[in-house]
């Protein structure tokens, strides 16, 4: 490993040259990379004990928690998952797409250390005012549901933090150009991260919109129609979900390079792709006001389809590029046989793989196929506010999202951190351990929600309540599966903060000098495989295209149509309503 | 860039690579884009010729009008109490209401199957969701909105309202009660 010091217009550049890649990598880049990314993981083990008080008390059997600490953990769980957790790694994503895939220097460094003192302070902030009892308004904190002050300038620091780090994102394609640091166009990887920045950007504003005001009005200073409240909260709440998904995208990218040379297919369809995800995705926002009295059914119609669907749309591309890629980098690498070889012959025992292989599987056939479906203006009166909608999003951005952040931790490790992966046999099993619970678990809810049973919810049993309530018996069927998932995902989960943990602290130190013993490494870091192909065998490559990804498409494409017109008839048989 | 070559997604792409795409990744393409207007033609389609929309009659409203309007339904059509609930028989085709608040739903309906009724929904206090147990049937429900929805119950039987959206600590005794003969 070579380390460099240099001075640039009178500044002082500390920077090492990664012997895998031969990217250079800039000292304030990899240690911010590496304090997010362990901050990440500290929120995530807050989230999941979270979850494990929350399962265990939707679990009628178990009933573990009561109400007010069940709602108490349930805010602590959304907020510690979907935003703290989920953003400090996308901070790390930023700092690794830009300047290290660029092997930039990172502008204005002291601005990225003020930006992630903000952000834990902020993150602080509203885990001590959730904890102490003064904000048991959930994750979405409707008004005139109320919480302390606290709790909405505690998000406002943090969301400024955020918008810092995407500045400071720019600033590094500004400076990357200019200072020659790489020839031609930016990779595929970075134009994705610079998506999700984007998109960050536009939540990150109105998220100013509405907590700003919020706050204010916590203070007594105005008022908040709730309403407008919902509108401009969820052009936050959702649309930081289209952050994650650019940013899940370009890590399902970067992977398909790392582990076995997936190549790009087309660059124009991949970042038209993703150019149609900044433009439409933010929309989203109706998909959670559908059966509001607010809007108009052509207000409805247009924002939740994102103009004609043309986001989904862009993830059906994805959804094929991505395992094209793959197909091709394997047959490129000589797994040329019959339509399925590139596949079995992948390396399944690598958890960088077989996380981001899992993640496109679940969040493509569950996650993609749910959300489209109950997103729909007239399915969702079936579905609003019942777990079939927790039960979507934890495969989105549990199975999506969380999983593939896990899968490339394992390369995040050796490359960033220089350890060798602690606990090998176990990190080659995590993803599956993790991706099982998480459909379990998830499939448990959306049956559940079928049935009608409500989110958010203390005691479906009603046993308190004026009227008895009781559900059809195979809903007590799926909650114990939800509760036997729910804990499967948590031991998975439980074992990747293990890893991460006992490696970034304990672990063996890594280089590539010892690759005979392979203990601890991915594949792909030990041998990373070939990342540009030329000649005769391209073209023909070119030729055969990808046959088994056709195949996969075309199965996923049947699944699609046969759930998204299944809901419509069952929504035929209820009463009329109009 | 030319067909002859290939590089993975953390490969700076050099030259044109604006180039039209293969055959496969055309057709997978085609194929999405016409899913997707299908997706969306749905919509109107089901407004045209489906019997399940949520469009209402929607309007502001104060919580005194609508109080106001509660009770007066109440005062004309109350047939009698249910756990302390009055049950309200409101005669076909008129405008009903259901009140949420902290933490009931009021009053209790008296509904007559095949006959169309406007509901309206609001709250007193904040959001709440109106759940009809087991038809499953979900709308919100927003405290200074009048959500006026044209239902007409298909079945006889005895009904019940879960609220599903968080409303604080005793959210989960908020269950409420129709009845359709």
């Amino acid at each position: 490993m070579s380390t460099m010091v240099e001075a640039l217009a009178g500044r002082t550049i500390r920077s090492r040259t990664c012997e895998v890649t031969g990217l250079r990598v800039e000292w304030h880049a990899e240690t911010l990379i590496k304090v997010n990314a362990v901050i990440a993981v500290v929120n995530f083990l807050v989230g999941i004990v979270a979850a494990f008080g929350i399962v265990m008390t939707r679990w009628q059997a178990v009933h573990l928690l009561p109400a007010d600490l069940f709602y108490r953990f349930l805010t602590l769980h959304g907020l510690n998952m979907l935003i703290f957790f989920i953003i400090f790694f996308e901070m790390a994503v930023l700092y690794f797409a830009g300047p290290v895939l660029l092997s930039c220097r990172l502008p204005a460094p002291k601005w990225g250390w003020l930006a992630f003192a903000l952000m834990v302070t902020g993150m602080l902030m509203v885990n001590a005012t959730v904890l102490a009892g003064k904000a048991d308004v959930l994750f979405t904190s409707y008004p005139p549901l109320q919480a302390h002050p606290l709790y909405y300038l505690g998000i406002i620091l943090f969301a400024v933090g955020a918008l810092i780090v995407t500045a400071l994102f720019f600033a590094t394609l500004v400076v990357a150009r200019r200072e020659r640091t790489y020839e031609g166009s930016i990779p595929l990887v970075t134009f994705g991260a610079l998506t999700a920045a984007i998109i960050a950007v536009i939540t990150l504003l109105h998220g100013a919109a509405i907590y700003i005001p919020t706050f204010l009005w916590s203070l007594g200073l105005m008022h908040v129609d709730p309403q407008v409240y919902r509108m401009v909260w969820w052009g936050l709440g959702h649309s930081s979900q289209q952050i994650n998904v650019a940013a899940q995208v370009s890590l399902w990218y970067l992977l398909a390079g790392l582990t076995v040379g997936g190549v790009v297919l087309n660059e124009k369809i991949s970042r038209m792709a993703f150019v149609l995800y900044i433009l439409f995705i933010s929309m989203a926002s109706a998909h959670h006001l559908l059966v509001d009295p607010g809007m108009g059914p052509a207000w409805k119609i247009w924002n939740t389809s994102y103009a004609m669907y043309l986001a989904v749309l862009a993830s059906m591309v994805h959804g094929f590029t991505v395992p094209a890629g793959i197909e091709m980098g394997q047959r490129l690498r000589g797994y040329t046989r019959g339509t399925f070889e590139w596949l079995k012959k992948a390396p399944w025992s690598d958890p960088g793989f077989s996380g981001m292989a899992l993640s496109v599987v679940i969040f493509g056939f569950l996650g993609g196929v749910t959300g489209v479906t109950i997103g729909t203006e007239q399915i969702n009166i079936i579905a609003h506010n019942t777990l079939r909608v927790p039960g979507h999003f934890h495969t989105t951005v549990v199975g999506g999202t969380a999983l593939v952040f896990m899968a490339v931790t394992y390369y995040v490790l050796p490359l960033i951190f220089r350890k060798r992966v602690a606990f090998w046999g176990v990190a080659k099993i995590q993803p599956y351990l993790f991706a099982i619970g998480i459909v379990i678990l998830s499939m448990s809810m959306i049956f559940q929600g079928i049935f009608g049973v409500p989110r958010r919810h203390w005691d479906v049993s009603f046993a308190n309540a004026p009227f008895a309530v009781e559900y059809h018996p195979a809903v007590q069927l799926f909650q114990a599966t939800m509760g036997i998932g729910g804990l499967l995902a948590i031991a998975g989960g439980l074992a990747y903060i293990l890893i991460a943990v006992v490696t970034v602290f304990f672990g063996r130190p890594f280089r590539l000098a010892d690759a005979h013993d392979s203990s601890g490494m991915p594949q792909g870091v030990w041998r990373l495989p070939r990342q540009t192909h030329e000649g005769a065998q391209v073209a023909a490559a070119h030729r055969t295209g990808t046959p088994g990804t056709l195949v996969l498409v075309f199965i996923f494409f049947a699944c699609f149509v046969l759930y998204y017109f299944a809901n419509w008839k069952i929504l035929s048989f209820l009463w009329k309503v109009g | 860039m030319s067909h002859s070559e290939a590089h993975s997604a953390i490969v700076a792409p050099t030259g044109t690579w604006w180039r039209p795409a293969g055959k496969q990744e055309k057709m997978w393409v085609s194929i999405a884009f016409v899913w997707c207007l299908v997706l969306f033609a749905m919509m109107p389609f089901w407004h045209l010729k489906g019997g399940q929309n949520p469009s209402g009659v929607r309007a502001r409203v104060s919580n005194v009008d609508f109080m106001a309007r509660v009770e007066k339904f109440v005062a004309d059509y109350k047939v009698g109490e249910d756990n302390g609930v009055p049950v309200v028989a409101p005669p076909p085709g008129s405008d009903i209401y259901l009140q949420g608040q902290m933490w009931r739903w009021y009053p209790v309906l008296k509904l007559k199957q095949g006959v169309q009724y406007t509901l309206h929904l609001s709250s007193l206090d904040i959001n709440h969701g109106f759940n009809l147990y087991p038809v499953n049937l979900n709308f919100q429900v927003i405290p200074g909105y009048d959500y006026g929805l044209k239902i007409v119950p298909n079945k006889a039987g005895d009904f019940r309202i879960v609220c599903n959206e968080f409303c604080g600590i005793n959210h989960h005794m908020m269950v409420g009660k129709v009845i359709v003969e």
